[in-house]
């Protein structure tokens, strides 16, 4: 080859890079400006207001920048640390319905007739609209006249407990429900983990004369560890973002026992119209799911068999 | 030993239809107090079925009364197939840009918006409520629609599968002077429609079922979709509970019926690891 067609084979390489560079940004663009204007500059701007005093209505001008008072304060305000530690209390919903899809899931997937049906039956609750479901459940746990509490009553219980209208059982009330909401769809993603595990593992076993119990924790729950593990993951970031369940049912009542970070977020940003104060509590809920996301990253690595 | 076990199994079915049939407990009672009149909804025993026969006259409450129901249904439409589409075709090129086309920068633009995902939408309402006030979507379907058009989870979910076609297809159609539009269009998208169906039917779901963005970013009673509707015909006709069920049987009928449809689809989905977001 001699030296200018070298030359033009280059440039013909050259060209054709850029004309894939040019196609390329075409094809990605229209995500990378969504995103950027609908995530990226928010979260930036979450930043920068946290650190302001601001209540919206006097425009932009109305900005006061007041350093780390938001913070202080946060670590101070008792309603606050109160809807912290009722998101903490909410996890326990994950491992509840954890438990009880995996134990569905593997009765399903090897013990009955009709999967498909029971399917179906498990994951309603998941499709139907949460506001449609809550509604549903608000009228249930009506304190006086409520089937909930009738059948109680009839049961010889005189004095039921008033669920969701009362402090003491409003939340584990709402966590109920969300388990109940949940369950559908842990069991989906199990009953697809057990499908992956070979038979022959199972036959193995049970040529060697392994009963259940053992074919149980030493085949089956190992094995469906990367499930597991993704499975809690998202539960748990999935209850730091519980809104929509404790906006129809319980707005965060009665007395702040059902109050959430979302739900405080939203009260004041909009309600009391602190806006500054709000993103400082919106940045504490960031945090909380990167650190889960960094957890997941590295205990991806540490704790799940493959 | 083999009849004995079709046995087992038939009892264990049976007993897990039964904890099924309690776990469906209040789908059965929000349907039948939805064609109950007011005065026998909390009767007990409870009357699963109704002692009197109304019809559908609850629904034709609900749907045609004072606050007409099919207006917000046409709204939750509206909105949910305009996102859907936008979503899709936004997550599609994006997905196929970053897994066929081979430039240098999109490794690290893909991480971008793969760490866009850590962010919880509920952090950053604050700020997209402002801009949406400053630019004017505030209070409007587009605003909607934009909100949850920009999927990553289906940028994501879209370029595991374009990864899964062969290179060598796109390869011989750029020997015949295809170029990446045409491919995309012609060749690689229609390889993968069972998985943009999959992403489709999720994200319909998702945006039908969605209460945060709506109540936060509309304000006009007009543009309501179907949750909003539904959770102020609950505080206007607070006592009645038997249009209150018809409203909220209304509410999810239409996504019923989209899960049956696309029900294997649904489940694939979820399965692959779809998560909600």
């Amino acid at each position: 080859m001699d030296n200018s067609q070298q030359v033009k084979v280059k440039r013909r390489r050259s060209s054709m890079q850029t004309k894939e560079t040019i196609a390329g940004f075409i094809f990605v663009t229209p995500m990378l400006l969504g995103v950027s204007c609908m995530v990226l500059l928010p979260i930036l701007a979450a930043f920068y207001i946290s650190f302001t005093e601001w209540n919206m209505i006097s425009g932009i001008k109305g900005i006061k920048w007041i350093g780390i008072d938001n913070f202080e304060r946060l670590v101070e305000d008792k309603k606050f640390i109160r809807a912290l530690k009722n998101n903490f209390l909410f996890l326990f919903t994950v491992p509840a319905y954890m438990i009880i899809s995996l134990f569905l899931a593997i009765i399903i997937n090897r013990y009955v007739y009709a999967k498909s049906w029971f399917k179906v039956i498990y994951f309603l609750p998941y499709i139907s609209s949460v506001v449609a479901v809550a509604t549903v459940w608000r009228v249930l746990f009506h304190p006086s006249v409520g089937p909930v509490n009738q059948f109680l009553m009839t049961l010889g219980i005189d004095d039921p407990p008033k669920w969701i209208a009362d402090p003491q059982y409003a939340l584990i009330s709402v966590m109920m429900i969300s388990v109940w909401i949940s369950i559908g769809f842990n069991m989906i993603v199990y009953l697809a983990g057990l499908q992956s595990i070979p038979k022959d593992l199972y036959e193995a076993a049970e040529i060697d004369g392994a009963g259940g119990w053992y074919r149980l924790t030493r085949i089956t729950i190992p094995l469906l560890s990367p499930t597991t593990f993704f499975l809690l993951i998202t539960g748990i970031i999935y209850t730091f973002k519980v809104f929509d369940l404790i906006a129809v049912l319980t707005q965060g009542g009665p007395a702040g026992s059902t109050n959430v970070m979302v739900w405080s977020i939203y009260e004041s940003a909009f309600v009391s119209l602190e806006v500054g104060y709000a993103s400082s509590m919106a940045l504490v809920l960031f945090g909380c799911i990167l650190l889960i996301t960094i957890i997941q990253w590295i205990g991806q690595k540490k704790w799940v068999n493959y | 030993m083999r009849k004995k076990e079709v046995a087992l199994k038939g009892i264990i079915t049976v007993l897990m239809a039964v904890v099924g049939i309690l776990f469906l407990l209040p789908f059965a009672w929000m349907l039948s107090a939805s064609f109950k009149l007011e005065g026998e909804v909390f009767t007990y025993p409870i009357q699963w079925i109704p002692s009197e026969w109304i019809g559908f006259r609850n629904y034709e409450e609900v749907w045609f009364g004072k606050h007409p129901f099919y207006k917000y249904y046409w709204n939750s439409i509206k909105v949910s197939v305009a996102t859907t589409i936008l979503s899709c075709t936004v997550s599609a090129l994006a997905a196929y840009g970053f897994s066929k086309i081979n430039f240098k920068a999109s490794k690290w633009l893909f991480f971008i918006v793969l760490a866009t995902f850590m962010v919880p939408q509920q952090a950053i309402l604050v700020p997209q409520f402002i801009l949406y006030r400053m630019i004017g979507l505030f209070d409007s379907h587009l605003g909607l629609i934009l909100l949850n058009g920009f999927s990553v989870l289906g940028t994501f979910m879209l370029r595991q599968f374009f990864m899964g076609l062969p290179n060598d297809y796109i390869e011989s159609a750029k020997i015949d002077g295809a170029g990446h539009f045409r491919i995309f269009a012609k060749i690689a998208l229609p390889l993968i429609t069972p998985a943009v169906a999959t992403y489709a039917i999720l994200r319909f779901i998702w945006t039908w079922n969605d209460y945060q963005n709506p109540f936060i970013f509309l304000r006009t009673d007009a543009l309501y979709p179907i949750q909003l509707a539904m959770q102020k015909f609950t505080s206007i006709n607070g006592e009645f509970y038997s249009l209150i069920m018809a409203a909220a049987v209304s509410a999810i009928v239409p996504l019923l019926i989209l899960f049956v449809i696309g029900q294997k689809r649904v489940l694939e989905g979820i399965a692959l690891g779809g998560i909600k977001g």
